[in-house]
């Protein structure tokens, strides 16, 4: 017989071990759903796994694809770890996107080193400025940060719509909704010739090395550990509460707004409706797949990455809808909740003492 | 014996040269990119009819589908030149700068760009519908059938694609009947069949009785079916979704250009050029009639239909009056190519400003 107990403390061997199970579970289960759907399902996970990472071009896709993702989870993370649950990561990045390219768009037909420097910059405070909306209201209003955080994305895409169709859209361009093209010094560098992999990714990687160190070597991540797994014992110690509500939404926004920032400077190069096809939302799958964890996030971005990438591949080569890879994404993280179980629970087997 | 020797032989080499034939004609691939899925019953719908005539003429295809207009669309396209496609369908708006820029790698490689403006590379053409032919027959049926002379307009984007045909439309109804009045509501997408829907309940609020648009989803014509109000399908026939509403459609033919411009590609004879077709070349169909309309009614759109499609009648014929009154196009004179493409004044009995 088996036996279901509840475990004394959560297994930590165990907390990292379920993300990879999920992945795994999400494997079968997807093979299963393209067996069904009359695929050969070996054939399509190749088509979806393998084949669009298999050149040196796809990596990059890869890479360039899972930069935003795992800028905006560490953003993220620091707020899920302090039991701070900002959803509204798109529009923060959408915002920083507006900021940023309204700064961009001021110099559209100069040159200088100084242009996107101020244009980052901008990202990141227009990120900060969005997200300290419901960080102001959480704490002086006591409203909750996941309706006021979801429903300002709405109303950034709606700014987004009015500015490129109005009074930032191209005054050559027919009036179809996009800006000018931003000018060269607007644009964040290209890595290698011919790949669309650009310098954003070092904004990626030192959000990573900086998470790392707040979480895990300082007093401000050891205060965000306690609020997060108690709320009155952060008060019994004495944290200031409402300054750590604020701060970690405006990294949020920052990280966001950073994201944002990278998309319109870097492959799209102009601002138009479609910044982003919902990174911030994903964002938050890729933070609790990776643990909140700064190395975890790394590697679940690049998992996350890989299922858009696989979605075209697969419906291009084997005529699958692309939609599939949504149903990845929402399978991963379907997965991880389920397997999340393990955390406090574990299988006895007590069928051989009678 | 020996005559069917020779026969056979003859008939085998016949056979062998169609064979060949084919085999190099039929080598071309085509690949379609797509904004929406393909089941939305609208835009990307009907694309994907057109894809289906091109496999019909016997080429093989490839799309893919839901396609952002944000980075992704350059990966995508680069990656179907890449996978050996002859030539690329590119059809939404947004897809302009990236269609652009992936030309220039793969020069050998055709791409059709739709609704845009741009063909920065000899390999870049464009191509689009004059859909406002077919709001001119919309107008006509609209100003004959309003009791109320309050007619909905339920639009997408101030662009002037959208602004031409609400001015189309107008102009015709008018031209029936000299008091009816267009309202609009801007629903600010092109899919979105909850806000579409919301939309059209407004304009039926406003004492509107029929109802036009210019955004992709069935919910418009579902919505003016419950309130008992008409309205006419958009992209595809969508007679089905509304009989009672629905009096005609006026639905995208791509098919015929498409397999036209595949077959150019086989031949070789494929080149540049910026297509803008209506219903003279059958790029812009009327659905069948809905019976409730006149007799005399369907006679005149019949007529009209034939009109439009001779050249004999153009809708953008002057006189034509901006909302203050300024001419715009004087009496005899009709409307260059140059002044419809950049078309962003509402005329005269058209209500409320262009959002800016």
């Amino acid at each position: 017989m088996i036996k279901i107990v509840k475990r004394d403390q959560p297994s930590k061997a165990i907390f990292f071990f379920t993300p990879v199970l999920a992945i795994f579970l999400t494997l079968i289960a997807g093979g299963i759903i393209f067996y069904i759907l009359g695929f050969k399902p070996f054939e399509a996970l190749k088509f979806f796994f393998i084949v669009p990472i298999a050149d040196k071009y796809g990596f990059s896709e890869l890479l360039l694809k899972a930069t935003p993702l795992c800028l905006i989870a560490i953003g993220l993370s620091f707020c899920f770890k302090s039991n701070n649950w900002n959803i509204g990561a798109e529009g923060q990045l959408t915002f920083g996107a507006i900021v940023s390219g309204g700064v961009a768009l001021l110099f559209y037909d100069q040159e200088g080193f100084y242009i996107l420097p101020i244009v980052i910059l901008a990202g990141a405070i227009g990120g900060m400025i969005y997200a300290s909306i419901p960080a102001i209201l959480k704490t002086y209003f006591n409203t909750n940060e996941i309706l006021v955080s979801l429903m300002l994305v709405y109303v950034s895409k709606l700014i987004l719509d009015y500015l490129v169709v109005g009074p930032w859209s191209n005054p050559e361009g027919f009036n179809f909704p996009e800006t000018r093209q931003f000018s060269d010094s607007a644009r964040l560098p290209l890595l290698f010739e011919g790949l669309r992999i650009h310098a954003g990714i070092f904004l990626a990687l030192a959000a990573v090395v900086i998470s790392w160190f707040v979480f895990y070597k300082t007093y401000l991540g050891f205060q965000m550990k306690v609020s997060g797994f108690s709320l009155k014992t952060a008060k019994y110690a004495g944290y200031k509460g409402k300054k750590m509500i604020i701060l970690v939404f405006l990294i949020s926004g920052a990280c966001a707004g950073l994201a944002g920032v990278g998309e319109i400077t870097g492959p799209i190069g102009q601002l138009h409706r479609e910044v982003s096809p919902d990174y911030g939302f994903t964002a938050i799958i890729v933070a609790f797949l990776g643990r909140l964890h700064p190395v975890g996030i790394i590697l679940a971005s690049l998992v996350v990455a890989i299922t858009y990438l696989g979605a075209e591949t697969a419906q291009i080569f084997m005529q699958i809808p692309k939609y599939t890879g949504q149903v990845f994404q929402g399978m991963i993280l379907f997965f991880l909740l389920a397997s999340d179980y393990l955390l406090f629970f574990k299988f006895k087997f007590i069928g051989s003492k009678k | 014996m020996h005559k069917f020797l020779i026969r056979s032989f003859v008939s085998s080499l016949v056979l062998l040269f169609t064979l060949t034939v084919a085999a190099v004609a039929k080598d071309v691939k085509a690949a379609f990119v797509y904004i929406g899925p393909t089941g939305d019953h609208g835009w990307t719908y009907q694309h994907d009819v057109g894809r289906k005539a091109v496999e019909a003429a016997g080429f093989k295809t490839t799309y893919v589908e839901g396609v952002p207009e944000s980075a992704d669309a350059e990966r995508v396209l680069r990656q179907l030149a890449n996978s050996g496609h002859d030539i690329i369908f590119t059809t939404s708006f947004g897809y302009m700068n990236p269609t652009n820029k992936v030309a220039k790698e793969f020069p050998n490689v055709k791409f059709e760009h739709a609704t845009g403006y741009k063909r920065e590379h000899p390999n870049v053409a464009t191509y689009a519908a004059r859909f406002y032919e077919g709001r001119t027959i919309l107008g006509t049926i609209a100003g004959t059938m309003t009791k109320s002379n309050v007619i909905g307009y339920v639009a997408s984007f101030p662009i002037p694609e959208v602004i031409r045909g609400i001015n189309s439309f107008t102009l015709a109804a008018q031209k029936v009947n000299p008091n009816i009045k267009t309202k609009i509501v801007w629903a600010f997408t092109w899919y979105d069949p909850g806000k579409e829907a919301e939309a059209a309940k407004a304009l039926i609020d406003q004492g509107a009785d029929v109802i036009a648009q210019h955004t992709d989803s069935t919910a418009i014509v579902q919505m003016a079916e419950k309130a008992g109000v008409y309205a006419f399908g958009q992209a595809s026939d969508m007679d089905k979704f509304a009989p009672k509403a629905v009096l005609t459609s006026v639905e995208n033919n791509w098919g015929p250009y498409y397999v036209d411009r595949v077959k150019a590609v086989a031949n070789g004879t494929w080149s540049q050029k910026d297509t803008w077709h209506g219903i003279g070349d059958g790029m812009v169909v009327i659905s069948g009639l809905d019976s409730q309309m006149p007799s005399d009614l369907q006679a005149k759109v019949k007529k009209l239909q034939a009109d439009l499609a001779s050249g004999k009648v153009h809708s953008f014929t002057g006189p034509i009056y901006d909302q203050k009154g300024n001419l715009m196009v004087a009496e005899g004179k009709t409307a260059d190519d140059g002044m419809l493409a950049g078309m962003m004044t509402y005329v005269k009995g058209v209500e409320g400003d262009i959002p800016k």
